[in-house]
């Protein structure tokens, strides 16, 4: 039942909230003891995971391959361990960020409708189920976005479900194709039963649609445009979510389906998959810098964040892909507290744009702290844990022997820190445009404790980087090898 | 506008749709039928009433928020699979309280217990969600035609 628990708690949670309609006070404190419930369960869930290894449960009693089947290895566990950690941080700053309007449009039940969308996306081991998930996801998105009701809002929504719901129908005919060719929709079974099939043209079909699925919904090139233009108009709180968690369930989906399902090792789809990380990269890259506010600047930056993840799924050496999931693993952290920090800066300097914002820095030095570390890790500086990632990745790329990789992680990370430089000069360096007297304001607790977590987080795992990029190896032995979770999804009915 | 056919065949035709509801809900545990339809079938005596009424009658006959209503069809649902979770360890596994099993194997008494009341979940989530959305609806282009009037 500890893996159910996972979805139960946070649609309890919705559930009790929307019962609360009238009492926004009732709503936050159910909100937030389910989010820090939440956090609990998967603290135990990923120590289970940690001392006994990956293990299944199964819905109704039903043996897989025929029931739908959760499991939490390696990666879901830290997956659903950050989804606990990130959504109390959000529902924390949200006290202070969000709107007593926008909460009475229902904040906090869909906040909890998506908490439940991305755990049982990342539990699930049905690529069906998964589906379903991300149907859960999108509805509970659109209704986040539109949350504010203005129009630049309905304008970001519109473009968000446009190119969402195509995704999402690509992703129901992947999986038809798939379930047409094998049989079987359980990943564990779908992993057996493809060994060797790799090349059939059905099977390739299946592959290219779900790339195309997984891609929009990660954010990869080139059906990317959707993020940077819906990113940056709802509350905060929301966009904190989003940016750590969602684009974040598609690296996911593309992690877990093409190493446990296809086997695409001297397949096209590897190829593919390079290809379109390499663009992802660049076109994130130089994106940012074209941009004149700090959401629009970081919207961007994780469609460049998201290609390193998928270079590091696309080189495949077991280094490459411990790159990659470390990228994945601390990128949710450093994502939450940049969108969480650009709008207690917005707090302060009263805008986010570029020309209207400034002075930060000679008032307030010791939050600017705290925007500048995840800003420095994004980019790729030591001590953060941004550096590892792409240490890690700048090495797998040297190993495989590609100068132009290796030229990409690197070229991209200062393009990155060239981005983050333009933040910082235009909205903390520069005098606000009506003296910096006009900062006045003193951020609230309810934001700057967030800010303080994630930001300390950054920094332990920066300095202390030695345990995680071991963590992170033996999670990407258990992707390469999948003999574990395949034994504990068939391996007899728990 | 309002027209007195349609609002004295509505008052006709609602409780028969409402009861019909229930019957499809209900022929569902077994045959074709179930929560989904019954909801959709409860969700359309609603819509006749808030066309053949208007919008506040339909709100006072649905007489909760169709939130709370859809909020409480997912508890139900929640609470069934929770349920098995407790009996037997297998979330949403079914749970049949009043049914015994005697010792050739033949089973005895109600056909009454967890999935049943997911079922009941489902209606009431249907029913909750559709009104929802018609009211939302209703409710804009009720504003937008004052507006003009002015």
């Amino acid at each position: 039942m500890l893996l159910f628990w996972a979805l139960v708690i946070p649609f309890g949670t919705a559930v009790l909230a929307l019962l609360a309609w009238r009492s926004l006070e009732m709503q936050r404190g159910i909100s937030l003891i389910g989010a820090l419930a939440l956090l609990v369960l998967t603290v135990r869930i990923a120590i289970r995971v940690a001392t006994e290894g990956p293990f299944a449960e199964q819905a109704g009693g039903w043996p897989a391959p025929y029931g739908i089947t959760l499991v939490a290895d390696g990666l879901s566990a830290v997956m659903v361990l950050l989804t606990g950690l990130v959504a109390v941080a959000v529902l924390i700053f949200s006290f202070a960020d969000v709107t007593e309007g926008e909460k009475h449009y229902g904040f906090y039940p869909l906040t909890h409708a998506l908490l439940a969308g991305i755990c049982g996306a990342f539990l699930t081991g049905d690529i069906f189920n998964m589906y379903v998930w991300f149907e859960v996801m999108l509805i509970a998105s659109f209704g986040l976005l539109v949350v504010g009701g203005g129009k630049a809002q309905l304008d970001g929504a519109i473009k968000y479900v446009g190119l969402n719901l195509i995704a999402t129908v690509a992703f129901i005919a992947g999986v038809g194709l798939l379930y047409g060719a094998t049989g079987a929709l359980n990943m564990a079974d779908l992993h057996g039963r493809l060994m060797g099939r790799g090349a059939e043209t059905p099977i390739l079909a299946s592959a290219a649609v779900l790339i195309f699925a997984f891609g929009s919904k990660a954010a990869l090139f080139p059906v990317f445009f959707w993020l940077p233009a819906s990113y940056h108009t709802p509350t905060f709180s929301t966009s904190a979510l989003f940016a750590a968690l969602l684009t974040k369930v598609g690296v996911y989906a593309l992690i877990r389906v093409f190493t446990l399902v296809y086997d695409i090792d001297g397949t096209p789809i590897a190829a593919l998959l390079l290809g379109t990380a390499v663009l992802t990269m660049a076109v994130g890259a130089l994106g940012a810098l074209s941009q004149g506010s700090i959401r629009r600047v970081l919207g961007y930056s994780i469609v460049s964040s998201i290609g390193y993840m998928i270079l590091g799924l696309a080189v495949a050496t077991p280094l490459a892909v411990t790159g990659a999931l470390f990228y994945l693993f601390q990128d949710v952290l450093v994502k939450a507290n940049l969108f969480l920090g650009a709008g207690a800066t917005k707090r302060l300097a009263g805008s986010e744009e570029f020309g209207k914002a400034g002075g930060i820095w000679r008032v307030r030095p010791w939050f600017s702290l705290l925007f500048l570390i995840p800003a420095l890790s994004l980019a790729g500086v030591p001590p953060f844990s941004g550096f590892w990632a792409k240490l890690l990745l700048a090495r797998a790329t040297i190993e495989i022997g590609s100068a132009g990789l290796t030229f990409m992680v690197l070229a991209v990370g200062f393009l990155t820190l060239f981005a983050m430089a333009r933040i910082w000069a235009a909205v903390f360096w520069s005098a606000h445009p009506e003296g910096d007297g006009a900062i006045t304001e003193r951020l609230p607790a309810a934001m700057l404790v967030p800010l303080l977590a994630l930001t300390g987080a950054i920094v332990y795992i920066g300095i202390d980087a030695g345990p995680m990029v071991a963590g992170a190896a033996a999670i990407a032995t258990g992707l390469i090898d999948p003999q574990a979770y395949v034994a504990a999804v068939l391996g007899g009915a728990e | 506008m309002k027209s007195l056919i349609l609002s004295t065949c509505t008052r006709m035709l609602m409780p028969l749709i409402l009861i019909l509801s229930v019957f499809v809900f209900w022929r569902g545990h077994n045959e074709p039928g179930g929560g989904f339809i019954g909801g959709l079938l409860a969700a359309t005596a609603f819509a006749l009433v808030e066309k053949a009424e208007g919008l506040e009658a339909a709100k006072r006959a649905l007489r909760f928020r169709p939130q709370s209503i859809a909020a409480f069809g997912l508890g139900c649902a929640l609470v069934s699979g929770v349920w098995g979770g407790l009996q037997y360890g297998y979330f949403l596994k079914g749970v049949w309280p009043f049914i015994t099993i005697d010792a050739e194997g033949n089973k005895h008494g109600l056909p009454f217990g967890s999935i049943f009341l997911f079922d009941l979940g489902v209606y009431f989530v249907v029913l909750g969600t559709v009104c929802g959305i018609l009211f939302a609806l209703e409710d804009v282009v009720s504003r937008e035609a004052d507006v003009e009037e002015d």
